[in-house]
Order: structure tokens, then C-alpha cells, then sequence
């Protein structure tokens, strides 16, 4: 298959169900660009995703050509390299149609707004990059915001939710995690709510150590707070916090918000 | 990995939990202190008027700095522009020698300790003594600035009690009034004393040839008035057009810096003053390049706009983390990290663009709006355009972008990485110690377990239908 061609599918993970899901008969077509991390440490929550998606009347495509956006070359000042791998998911997610739903904050922040600065003054880029910016969102956004999703976040313990800063300052991702967690019981992270965990991409191998301590300081709120489970939408943070709580051996889940949306299945 | 200078103090300042704790308090405290309510004026209108009058004034440099030196002299002062911290402080221990200065008093100044000047005016045989309570700590510690608003923040009472019981010879206490009190008490004998005060500079206004000196401590308005020659060392972003502008300027300082509406002492010193008993016989101004024209040249011009408030470094984790001390440069935190690059070169101090995980809660706060993370990003780029990566990661990031661009390559190098992940396994999957620069990783935290199918190869057999 070549790069940006995208296979439709209507089946049912095998492993979940053996019936096929039904679309209705007007199903959005969307694309899911599941990033490198999902794809390759958590196939689970890209599956999550899809299950979120499906339910919520859309046609789900994966783009197969898809590799990494650039955000970790990026972020890390190796801009030679992140325009390689920008090219490359332009032409992967130009050549399809609709929506890109993205569930990161970080890499939907990479293909909306970073993405376009790194080719602006490529000619053979510049104005496709700008056309894949328009149609991406990053997940929570597009379930709330585009199409008014009734679903909702299902949990017997009581969650404390931690925004990605990314997601939270450059896709300004306030309210439609707040909608989608609607009205489970929610453990609170105080004034430590929105400091940064300390993962940051490369930050957290190159400063390790201060890495650890904003890890320390925010494992520790969610101690307090008595949390059963830390729900978030990335899943660099997620499994920063989540190997540090191992570490500690603490028992509290992680876990992608759409991995506690409630499906059909679930 | 071999461990830089700038590791080496993080380290360092890691280490004692005793000044990170304070630091963290004191950064926690004056972010909560921070006004962002609408007395008054509507916050975020101040900002934007606030963000269009520094940038229009960094693009009218030239002939604002102009406007503002024909005003001083016309006052009566004078006007010298040094292109680098040596011609500043030669000028300023020139000027001390010719007057027979023998000591001197300063109120807070930050481009003062960007070009030593103590140092200079010591050498040169000056008593030189500190005037803001925070700084005649330091001074007192021989230590450096940490905060560019509260210069002692990484000192808790009870360690100016100890400070002062060791050097000053008082009885020990910890309550703050008494530790103002002698400190107001041994201050007020050198103000009198003095020949020359020196101070800085938050704002100039070119139109009135004005200076403005933000202060809570009264301390600047004595050094600016007590003794004969006075003289402010400003950096030459530090400019306004007019008296409205600075206003703006002022008002959203105070906000952002300290959680006042305003600053209790604005003193706005113009000229020598004429027909008055109060007031200095000379006034002199020093405007300081030292890098900053190169500064405005480049991609990090904007980072001149900044009114150092430091509402930056008190929101920032990492400063809460490593204190002012852990960066080891004068201007410290987000800020300091764009601007000490600029100012002394990225060739020795870009690495400080690194001390950050981009998190954005500076650009959030700051009352100039200055996009921080955006120019941290920028310095990277130019480190790594320098080459002062490690080996690893340069090879690594090579070898990443090549396989990220075949979907067919990137599909082997999955599962080459899951294959050997598979090796460190431990008994919950998770990898407690990760070979090479993944040593990092597993530093503090455990390493997700590798997963027998990637998501692309599930999607395959679903889509296949294979089960």
C-alpha cells in the first residue's frame, strides 16, 4: 500500500467481538493519526480510540503510511529532522480527506501549529501543511467540540485528571475533557493540578533528575488526593507518571481518556 | 554521559532540599500573589496595551534612546552609551575617581550585576554596599542574586537571622520587623555617607528624558536623592515614549512582580534639580549594550521586551526545582534562559534553553505576552546547529527521521526496538534499567513493557479480518 492510501474498516477488533459494529447510514469519515508512541508502547489506546470513534457514528481510516509527526526531533532543536518526518506525515495525511483525529495534545499541537511554521517557506509544503493543520484535532476536542459526543468517561474510582500542557496551553483543552469526565467522582490535584509533570520529551532523559522531582511532586498530589485513577490525554505524561508510580509502587491506574469512555463492550 | 558545568550545579542545587523547599514556598507564594483581578484596569487589556507599547518601543529604539539623551542633557545630566559592561564600568569608576568617591551606595540593579560593577568599584578601592534588603543579604553571604525581583528568595528568615548573627554580630531572631529594623538601622549611616549613589532602571521615558525606578523599601529613593552624584545603569531596551506608556508599563509590572496595583516607591528622577535643597548635583545615565543590539538583530529580538517582573521564573517548575543558583548566570528562570544565551553567547550558555520541558506556563503569565517556549525552541535549534549535542542523540535523531520517513523501515525498527526491550523485561513487564541514554529514563521512573503488536499490525489483521 502507498504512502497516505488509508484502509477503511468496519470490523470489530478481533480479540473484543466477533460481530461487526454497525455505521449508521451518515458515518463521518475520519482519519486517525494514532502517533508513534500509541502505535508502538500502547496499541491499546489507539484501539480505545478507534472503539470511541466507531461508537460515535464515525468511519474510521488509518492511514498506513504513518510514522512520527517530528514533535520529539522538534522539541529537541533538531529542526533538519523534524521538517524530514513533517514531510512525510503531510504527504501521508494529504493525500486522505476529512478530519484527523489525533489522541495527544502534544503531536496534535506538533501537526497544528508547528508542523506549518517548519515549511512555511516550502513551496511544495507550505499551503498542504496549512490544509492538514485546519482538518486535525486532537481527540477530546473533536468528540466534544465537532461532534457533540453523548459519550461519557465511566468509572468505579474516583479519577483525578491531569492535563497534558501541550494540550492544555496550545490547544487551549480546558472544557472538553471536563465534559467528557462529566460527573464521575473526581480526585483533586490542588494547586499542582496544572505543573507540568516533568516528562517534557527528551527533558526527561537529558535532566533526569529534575525530571524526577516535578514526578516526585506530582505523585505525591495524587497520593493526597486519594485517586484510584490518573486519566489524561497524553501518553508521554502517562507513562512518565505511571513508571514513576511503579517505582514507588503505588497502586493507582493510568490511563488515555479514551480508554474510561464508555462503549459498547467496555 | 559527561557531566557539563550546568549538570554539575543542578546537581548541586539539588542537593540541598533544605534551599529548594524555600524556594519552592517562596515561588509558590508570589505566583499566588500575582495579580491577574480587573481592579482598577481589566488585566488582559493592560497586557496587550502593555505587549504593543514594548514592541513598538524595541522597534523605535534608535530614536527613542536619541530623544531620551537630548532630554537628560537638556535637564542638566548626562548621557553615556557603553557598548559592552567594561566601557560601563570604566566609565562609572572614571567618573567615582575624578569626584574623589570614596563609598557608594546602590539600589537594585540587575545590569549592574550583568557587568560586575561592584567588583570594578571595589578594585578601584570604593566601598560599595547594597541597599535593597535582599541584596545587602547577598552581599553580606557573598552570594549572588537567585530571583531577578526578590534576590534573596533562597533565603528563609531563619537563615538571614543565622547570617546576620555570624556576620553583623547581632543577637539571633527570626522575626522580620527585627531583622528590617537593623538592617534599616546600619543602612541609614551609609546613606548619609555616601558620595554616589547608583541605581537602575525599570523604565525611561525618551519624551521627558525621565528615569523611573520601581522600589517597595525606600531604599532607591535614598540612594537617588541622599547622596551628591547619582547614577542609573540602564540597559537600552529599558525606554518608553512618553509618560502614558509608562503608566501601562508600571502598573502591569507591579501586578505581575509582586501582587501590588503599584510599587509603593516610583521614583522618577529627571535631570539635576534646579532651585531645590534636595537632589543630586550630578546625574548621569548609562546605557548599556553588552549584546543587546545582536539581540534584536536575531530570532529572540522580542525577549527585549521583557520588564522583568518575574512572574517566569515564580511560575516555572523547573526554577522552583533548581532555584535561580542551578542556572548560574544573573538573569535566571524561562527568561534568563533566552536572554543570557543572547546576551553572553549560545555557543557557552545555549544549553540553558534545555532547562525546560517547554510547558508553557511562562508564556501563560507573562504581562508582555513574550513568547518563551518559541525562543527556547529557536536556541535548540541553534545548539544543535552548533553541534553541542551528544553523539547519541545526534546519530539517534539521524537514524529516527530516516526510519520515520518509510513506513516499511519504521514497521523493522518497531520491532527491532520491541525485540530488545523484550530482553529487559522484569516480572510486571515494566523495564526497571534501560542500557545507554535510556539510563535516564529508568533513573527515576520504569519503562513501559514492549507489546508483542504494534497498533499498525493489530489494525492490519482487523482490517484483514485475520483473528
Amino acid at each position: 500500500m502507498k504512502a497516505g492510501a488509508a484502509c477503511i474498516s468496519r470490523k470489530r477488533w478481533p480479540s473484543l467481538a466477533d460481530s461487526e459494529v454497525p455505521i449508521p447510514a451518515q458515518a463521518t469519515p475520519v482519519q486517525l493519526f494514532v502517533t508513534c508512541l500509541v502505535d508502538t508502547l500502547a496499541p491499546q489506546i489507539g484501539e480505545a480510540t478507534v472503539a470511541v470513534l466507531e461508537q460515535a457514528g464515525c468511519l474510521v481510516a488509518f492511514p498506513s503510511g504513518q510514522t512520527c509527526c517530528g514533535q520529539p526531533a522538534f522539541n529537541a532543536g533538531f529542526n533538519d529532522e523534524a521538517v524530514v518526518m513533517a514531510r512525510h506525515t503531510i504527504d501521508v495525511l494529504d493525500a486522505t480527506e476529512g478530519p484527523i483525529v489525533v489522541p495527544s495534545g502534544s503531536c496534535g499541537d506538533m501537526i497544528v501549529h508547528h508542523i506549518p511554521e517548519l515549511l512555511a517557506d516550502d513551496v511544495a509544503y507550505a499551503a498542504r501543511a496549512n490544509a492538514v493543520s485546519k482538518r486535525t484535532r486532537e481527540l477530546t476536542q473533536f468528540l466534544v467540540d465537532d461532534i457533540e459526543s453523548p459519550a461519557r468517561v465511566r468509572s468505579e474510582e474516583s479519577v483525578a485528571y491531569h492535563p497534558s500542557c501541550h494540550g492544555l496551553r496550545n490547544l487551549d483543552l480546558g472544557t472538553q475533557p471536563e465534559v467528557l469526565l462529566g460527573d464521575i467522582r473526581r480526585a483533586d490535584l490542588g494547586d499542582e493540578a496544572e505543573v507540568c509533570c516533568g516528562f517534557g520529551g527528551m527533558f526527561a532523559i537529558k535532566q533526569a533528575a529534575v525530571s524526577g522531582e516535578l514526578l516526585t511532586r506530582k505523585l505525591d498530589a495524587i497520593d493526597a488526593s486519594g485517586a484510584g485513577v490518573v486519566c489524561g490525554g497524553d501518553l508521554g505524561c502517562l507513562m512518565h507518571l505511571e513508571g514513576g508510580a511503579r517505582r514507588r509502587g503505588m497502586d493507582v491506574s493510568f490511563n488515555h481518556i479514551a480508554e474510561l469512555i464508555e462503549t459498547e463492550g467496555t | 554521559m559527561a557531566k557539563s558545568a550546568l549538570d554539575r550545579r543542578i546537581a548541586k542545587e539539588l542537593a540541598n532540599s533544605h534551599k529548594s523547599e524555600v524556594v519552592l514556598t517562596a515561588s509558590k507564594r508570589l505566583t499566588k500573589l500575582r495579580v491577574t483581578s480587573d481592579e482598577f484596569a481589566p488585566m488582559d487589556a493592560l497586557k496587550a496595551q502593555a505587549r504593543s507599547i514594548r514592541m513598538k518601543s524595541l522597534e523605535d529604539l534608535p530614536d527613542l534612546l536619541g530623544l531620551f539623551a537630548d532630554n537628560v542633557q537638556r535637564r542638566g545630566g548626562s548621557v553615556f552609551f557603553a557598548g559592552d559592561g567594561d566601557e560601563a564600568t570604566q566609565y562609572i569608576v572614571k567618573l567615582a575617581e575624578a569626584e574623589a568617591v570614596s563609598s557608594v551606595v546602590k539600589g537594585k540593579s540587575m545590569v549592574t550585576e550583568e557587568i560586575e560593577l561592584n567588583h570594578a568599584l571595589e578594585a578601584a578601592g570604593m566601598t560599595v554596599v547594597e541597599t535593597d534588603l535582599g541584596e545587602y543579604i547577598l552581599q553580606i553571604a557573598g552570594e549572588t542574586p537567585s530571583h531577578i525581583v526578590a534576590p534573596a528568595m533562597h533565603r528563609s528568615k531563619e537563615d538571614v537571622g543565622e547570617l546576620f548573627e555570624e556576620k553583623l554580630g547581632l543577637p539571633y531572631t527570626s522575626v522580620a520587623d527585627e531583622l528590617n529594623a537593623a538592617a534599616r538601622a546600619i543602612l541609614r549611616e551609609k546613606f548619609l555617607a555616601a558620595d554616589m549613589g547608583i541605581t537602575g532602571c525599570n523604565t525611561a521615558i525618551a519624551e521627558a528624558g525621565t528615569v523611573c525606578l520601581v522600589e517597595n523599601e525606600g531604599n532607591g529613593r535614598l540612594t537617588s536623592t541622599a547622596p551628591r552624584i547619582l547614577v542609573v545603569v540602564m540597559g537600552m531596551e529599558r525606554i518608553v515614549r512618553n509618560l502614558e506608556e509608562a503608566s501601562v508599563i508600571l502598573s502591569v509590572l507591579a501586578r505581575s512582580a509582586t501582587g501590588q496595583t503599584l510599587g509603593t516607591y516610583i521614583n522618577m528622577v529627571s535631570g539635576v534639580p534646579v532651585g531645590e535643597v534636595d537632589g543630586p548635583e550630578q546625574f548621569h545615565v548609562v546605557i548599556v549594550d553588552n549584546g543587546r543590539t545582536d539581540i534584536l538583530a536575531g530570532e529572540t529580538a522580542e525577549i527585549l521586551g521583557c520588564i522583568r517582573c518575574g512572574a517566569c521564573l515564580n511560575v516555572c517548575p523547573i526554577f522552583q526545582t533548581i532555584g535561580g543558583h542551578g542556572y548560574g548566570t544573573v538573569y535566571t528562570g524561562p527568561i534568563g534562559s533566552v536572554v543570557s544565551p543572547g546576551l553572553l553567547g549560545v555557543e557557552d550558555w545555549g544549553e540553558l534553553a534545555h532547562t525546560s520541558t517547554l510547558c508553557g506556563a511562562c508564556e501563560e503569565v507573562c504581562p508582555i505576552g513574550l513568547e518563551i517556549p518559541r525562543m527556547l525552541q529557536h536556541i535548540r535549534t541553534q545548539t544543535v546547529a552548533a553541534g553541542h549535542s551528544p553523539g547519541w542523540l545526534k546519530v539517534g535523531m539521524k537514524a529516527y527521521a530516516s526510519a520515520a520517513s518509510d513506513p516499511k523501515k519504521w514497521s523493522r525498527a518497531q520491532g527491532f526496538a520491541g525485540l530488545g526491550a523484550g530482553l529487559l523485561r522484569s516480572e510486571d513487564g515494566w523495564l526497571k534499567s534501560l542500557p545507554g541514554p535510556g539510563r535516564g529514563w529508568t533513573q527515576v521512573r520504569d519503562f513501559p513493557p514492549p507489546q508483542r503488536k504494534t497498533f499498525r499490525q493489530r489494525w492490519g489483521e482487523r482490517d484483514h479480518g485475520t483473528s
